[in-house]
């Protein structure tokens, strides 16, 4: 029984929208780690990890988990966050890629972030409109603590790119 | 319950929620929208790392406490955080130039703290290595920027490098509960973070043509709780609400 109702919730938790990128849902984030049934306390424990430490998404993610699941009838739900392993955007899916980019937001490099940044190399990124890589970054930090800012020079237009982590 | 290496966890928060909240200070005030965009997020991955910390407190002391009752009720020589996240923002560069300088030892204290025997700070310093990276970027661009921009603007970095040196020093060293961790295999060796430190600031400085001023005597006492007039003033801003409507909730 517990499969089965452990099978659901996951189910259950692709409709839990990412407060800040609400095309995403938490599973595709790669935020929700883990679901475990606590025999003893007979309670859910969903298992959540931050993008960034000061994510300000998280404390609305974790209520979203409690109110969509007591929705759907599971009520004896704890969100519990791990710091570790660290969340990186390797663990975006595919789709997840696909739709940022159909929402005009370059999707992440794969291979997180290396240690070639500290010296300031800057990776190619292709501009979600054109494809374009004549692309400059006009800020590190963008529209929100996952994202830089970024210019196309042939299409002209500014737009977001997901940075790796 | 008594927590073993409490204030090892306090140095590291302390030192993260002031800065934070320092940096907090820029948002609506920044340079440039970038910029003022580009503090804030800093400043909230900061905030966003003591938290994680104070939350760790709170889990192994055991006494109901929540990692607000570290943040807003505490005094300030209940402090622990080094002296330079506590001096005042000043110009730009000013900013800038402490951005510089903590982002290069906090970086390098990170990656020694992943090999840490203390699991939690081992996956804390795994998670924040990667904020770090960014912080540690954005500044380095701009003392370049600034040091080969106008001559105003090098004037000002290198005022801001004569003012706040004498705070850097700190940083690269163990106060005694540091020592004690340090002991366990818990804590890092900041004195031996110094050489990387010195050759990662000179290469940089020597690219933006600035200098830090030699032989300057350097301030010490923060992670000991003996702190400058300034950690008052942010603790009375930051604290105000919590002491005057005790248990306060958003
Ligand atoms: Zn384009």
């Amino acid at each position: 029984m517990v499969e089965v109702e452990a099978d659901l919730i996951w189910e259950y938790l692709k409709m839990v929208e990412d407060p800040e990128i609400p095309i995403l849902n938490v599973i595709e984030m790669g935020i929700v780690r883990d679901l475990k049934w606590d025999e003893g306390n007979k309670k859910w424990h969903v298992v959540i990890t931050p993008t960034y430490s000061g994510c300000p998404a998280m404390k609305a993610i974790e209520e979203d988990i409690i109110e969509v699941l007591a929705e759907l009838q599971v009520k004896n739900v704890v969100v519990d966050t791990v710091l570790s392993p660290p969340w990186t955007t390797d663990w975006m899916t595919d789709e997840a890629r696909e739709k940022l980019r159909s929402t005009g937001i370059a999707p992440p490099e794969k291979g997180s972030a290396d240690k070639g940044l500290l010296m300031g190399k800057v990776k190619d990124i292709a501009c979600p409109r054109c494809s374009s890589t004549n692309t400059i970054m006009v800020s590190q930090f963008g529209t929100t603590a996952c994202k830089a800012l970024y210019k196309c020079g042939d299409c002209l237009e500014p737009f977001d790119y997901f940075k790796c982590i | 319950m008594l927590m073993e290496h409490k204030e090892y966890y306090l140095t590291i928060a302390d030192t993260l929620l002031v800065l934070g909240q320092r940096l907090s200070e820029w948002c609506g005030h920044g340079p440039a929208i970038e910029e003022d965009i580009a503090l804030s997020n800093v400043a909230l991955d900061y905030i966003g790392q003591a938290t994680s910390l104070y939350k760790e407190i709170a889990l192994k002391e055991n006494l109901g406490k929540s990692e607000d009752d570290y943040a807003f009720l505490r005094d300030a020589w209940e402090y622990r955080n080094a002296l330079i996240v506590e001096i005042t923002n000043g110009d730009y560069a000013k900013t800038i130039a402490r951005q510089f300088v903590f982002s290069t030892w906090y970086y390098h204290f990170l990656e020694a703290l992943e090999k840490s025997n203390d699991t939690f700070l081992q996956g804390f310093a795994q998670k924040s290595i990667k904020e770090v990276r960014y912080h540690f970027q954005h500044s380095r661009d701009w003392i370049l920027r600034m040091g080969g921009g106008t001559e105003e603007s090098h004037r000002r970095l290198q005022n801001a490098l004569n003012e706040m040196w004498e705070f850097t020093g700190e940083l690269m060293t163990n106060s005694a509960h540091e020592m004690e961790a340090i002991a366990k295999g818990i804590g890092v060796d900041n004195v031996a973070l110094k050489e990387t430190f010195d050759r990662i600031v000179t290469a940089v400085f020597q690219e933006a043509n600035v200098s830090a001023p030699a032989d300057v005597w350097m301030q010490k006492g923060g992670k000991e709780g003996k702190h400058s007039e300034h950690l008052g003033f942010i603790l009375a801003e930051m604290q105000f609400l919590q002491r005057a409507y005790p248990n306060s909730k958003w």
